[in-house]
């Protein structure tokens, strides 16, 4: 049975739609509940945003406040905006430049006693960058726009093109 | 002196790309012969004076000229000579030269190899790869120069990120932009093709070994980008659906689609306009990988610090490739006329269904994408989309691609026998159901999407020795008539079933390790044992050892099982230049599981975290990657690709006044 090409257009446009209809569906159902929408620590601390669900926290490592409990191997530390502060729990190795003072990212639930509970910690391994999350967790704070900060006398050193991954050193 | 030099020659290079991006062009348009020579000494003057600026670069490299600001800033003294070397392409403004080098090259191989290509058809994709050089050399030129001084000259550099110094990742760069730069012949090809008007067999057999020697080169360059995740980044992890790796993903699955359907050009002279539209499509997503990689908008996209003027240039770069070749597109795509009319259940069929499966994947990679970005764009917030996303869409468009790709290859062209084909699938469909109640019952009820995914990998493995099978009648003739038969294919025959069983193995790998690895974590003083997965690892302690130019707590493992031993060194390093520690993983194979041990942070007592994980079948993943190259390679010396393509019917009067 060779198709007409008026037939075998038709067919194709069939596909296409097949094709796209099938994209948009699974794309659909996959948002739902796959999507970490990024919070600070003021929004959790005002509860002025929906807070079920994923989340990614972007903040600092409040100074003095990385504390091992129990066994050792669960760490807890505050994350700030410098607004508020948001107490996380995560069980796990650290990231290697997971330092008090510097930038980090979060993600994980919300605990119903307010603890944010954390399957994944990145934190940057360039000491000149700061993630997105945590300058607009800064700035939305109050301390207006941060840019990260250039090493002295040279542009800010950059690292391309490799694997996105590198950048964000993942326990 | 030399770096000036080096600067110099790009200049110089720019210039004849312009020359390459005009002439040529213009003599096609208006049938002046002497102006389409042009293109063949300019592609190749063009290469040599990159070929001199990149060594240039290299010179300041390896002499650690720290006058040089981009030397300053990605070397030390005191970084082994590998890694000088190999810094070259790490970073932003280093990369951009070798991208053009490769342009290039590819540009340089057409114009010495090319001379059984049609002088119209030459000179215009000579003439449209010497623009898309003019775009990217104006771009280092004016946005990142890599030869810009620094006065005073410091004393010494700020080193390479550490997590660059590492052999896998000093190789991952080169391949890949061979494959994304790769794409851009199957692109000016296909716009040669569209100013020409016409897209013959001839035409595809013509692109069809440079979109396979890219592929070949991204599929490498992939490969070893995740091999890098896995045994760099300290827990295993082998693919993140990280917005870079999505950008080298989205151009690869594009790309192998295109792979295909160039065969059903050649073979059946249909399917034209669509395998244009992909090679436009593939080049295109090449470069909006380029642009996210360097531009900086996608969160987790490693770009540190961004340079807004860098994304503006490539995202013009990117509308005018894309947005012009597909109003080419547009305009001359309805004058492309299919040939070979075929029924739906045949070979251009399954071709059909191949791509089709291809090109929604790539969709939803891109939607999964590019969304952060769009709800930003719109103040939606910030949100991030992560694996589950991608493994929710991708994973049910994949298994049906799969049924097919062991389909496909059994069905004949233009009409097929489906029941034929799967009867003679019989033996591939015996082996699947074996082995997959076999893993149900060994993992006892074990997850569904396990046992899936194990029977995808065995099928495509069978079903590809089952199609070569078929072809010596092996079993139904004498051995030696098979054995005959069996030399006597064509190498595409050996490709086919070499990449399509390479990439079987390679589903294996990643369905082993992600379902049945385990994992331990554990607080150890030296001398106490944990074991995982019938393996006891016995710690030894940590020493302290002094790298070239980083220090290193080391520490030592022993693990046993059944008399096999293994001696495990995971490294914590730390390099003082750079201000950065790294985790250097210590793995052991055995080629059907990998044992992969982590330090972690020591204890006040001298006890320190260790964290150890049994990876059934990882290396499978690489295995299958190199076999699924390896195909490549071997059908790239196809008889018919080297003698090159049936003479075209003299073109004549037909010529087609450039757009």
């Amino acid at each position: 049975m060779a198709l007409t090409r008026k037939r075998r257009r038709m067919v194709w446009l069939g596909l296409c739609a097949v094709g796209l209809g099938t994209a948009t569906a699974l794309v659909l159902t996959a948002f739902d509940d796959s999507l970490a929408f990024f919070r600070s620590p003021t929004d959790i601390a005002e509860r002025s945003v929906p807070l079920d669900g994923r989340i990614r926290l972007g903040g600092l490592v409040a100074a003095d406040s990385v504390e091992r409990i129990g066994d050792g191997l669960t760490v807890e530390f505050l994350v700030t905006d410098t607004a508020y502060d948001q107490i996380v729990r995560y069980e796990g190795i650290l990231p290697d430049l997971f330092r008090e003072g510097q930038g980090v990212v979060a993600e994980g639930m919300l605990s119903p006693e307010g603890v944010f509970v954390a399957d994944t910690v990145l934190a940057r391994h360039d000491e000149t960058y700061m993630a997105p999350e945590v300058a607009e967790a800064l700035e939305r704070a109050g301390h207006g726009p941060l840019i990260a900060p250039a090493a002295a006398g040279v542009e800010a050193s950059t690292v391309d093109d490799h694997y996105g991954t590198d950048s964000l050193v993942q326990p | 002196m030399i770096p000036e030099l080096g600067h110099f020659a790009l200049i110089l290079a720019f210039v004849l790309a312009l020359v390459q991006g005009t002439l040529p062009l213009v003599g096609a348009a208006r049938g002046e012969a002497r102006w389409m020579a042009v293109a063949n000494p300019a592609a190749v003057g063009q290469f040599g004076l990159l070929l001199l600026a990149f060594l240039a670069l290299m010179y300041a490299f390896v002499v650690s000229d720290f006058t040089v600001s981009n030397v300053v800033q990605n070397s030390h003294s005191a970084k082994p000579m590998l890694y000088k070397i190999t810094g070259v392409w790490g970073n932003h403004e280093g990369s951009m030269v070798l991208w053009v080098l490769i342009l290039a090259l590819f540009g340089a191989m057409v114009a010495l190899f090319g001379r059984n290509l049609p002088p119209t058809l030459k000179a215009r994709v000579l003439g449209i790869q010497g623009l898309i050089g003019v775009g990217f050399l104006l771009f280092i030129l004016a946005t990142s120069n890599p030869f810009l001084r620094v006065d005073p000259p410091p004393l010494d550099g700020t080193d390479l990120n550490p997590l660059l110094q590492d052999p896998g990742l000093a190789f991952h760069p080169p391949f890949l932009y061979f494959g994304y730069v790769g794409f851009s012949m199957a692109f000016s090809f296909a716009i040669a093709a569209l100013i020409e008007g016409r897209v013959d067999a001839a035409w595809a057999r013509w692109v069809r070994p440079w979109t396979l020697a890219a592929w070949c080169g991204l599929t490498l360059g992939i490969a070893l980008g995740s091999w890098w995740a896995y045994y760099e980044l300290g827990w295993g992890g082998w693919w993140f659906w990280d917005p870079v790796e999505n950008a080298s993903l989205m151009p690869w699955l594009t790309g192998t689609a295109l792979l295909h359907s160039a065969i059903v050009v050649e073979k059946r002279d249909t399917l034209k306009s669509w395998t244009i539209l992909l090679a436009i499509v593939t080049f295109g997503l090449s470069l909006l990988g380029t642009f996210l990689v360097r531009s900086g908008v996608l969160t987790s996209v490693h770009a540190f610090a961004v340079d807004p003027e860098r994304g503006i240039f490539i995202l013009v770069l990117l509308i005018l490739a894309l947005g012009g070749g597909l109003a080419l597109y547009a305009i001359r795509a309805p004058r492309l006329q299919g040939g070979g009319l075929f029924a739906p259940i045949s070979r251009e069929g399954g071709l059909i269904v191949n791509n089709l499966l291809l090109v929604t994947a790539t969709l939803t990679v891109l939607v999964g994408t590019l969304y952060p970005l769009l709800l930003d764009a719109v103040g939606g917030g910030l949100v991030s989309v992560g694996p589950p996303f991608f493994n929710a869409v991708f994973i049910p468009l994949a298994v049906p691609l799969v049924a097919a790709m062991g389909i496909g290859p059994m069905l004949a062209w233009k009409r097929g026998d489906l029941r034929a084909a799967l009867g003679r699938l019989w033996f591939a469909a015996v082996v699947v159901i074996v082995v997959a109640l076999g893993a149900v019952w060994f993992w006892a009820g074990g997850p569904v999407l396990a046992v899936l995914g194990v029977a995808m990998g065995l099928w495509l493995v069978a079903s590809a020795l089952t199609e070569m099978a078929e072809r010596i009648r092996l079993f139904r003739i004498p051995l030696v008539a098979s054995w005959q038969r069996f030399t006597g294919l064509p190498r595409s025959a050996y490709g086919l079933t070499l990449a399509h069983a390479g990439l079987g193995i390679a589903i294996l790998g990643m369905v082993g390790t992600s379902v049945f690895r385990a994992e331990v974590i554990e607080i150890m003083a030296p001398g106490e044992q944990i074991e995982i997965a019938g393996y006891v690892l016995t710690f030894d302690g940590v020493r302290d050892v002094q790298g070239p130019n980083y220090i290193s707590n080391q520490g030592r493992l022993v693990a046993e099982s059944d008399g096999n031993q293994f001696v495990l060194t995971p490294e914590k390093r730390w390099y003082p230049i750079a201000q950065m520690a790294t985790t250097e993983a210590a793995i052991a194979t055995t080629w059907l599981a990998d044992i992969y041990v982590a330090l972690g942070e020591p204890r006040d007592d001298g006890r320190w975290v260790i964290r150890a994980w049994h990876h059934p079948l990882v290396p499978w993943i690489w295995v299958g990657s190199v076999i699924m190259v390896l195909g490549g390679f071997v059908s790239l010396t196809d008889r018919r690709l080297r003698v090159g393509a049936p003479r075209r019917a003299r073109i004549g009067a037909s010529v087609q006044p450039a757009e």
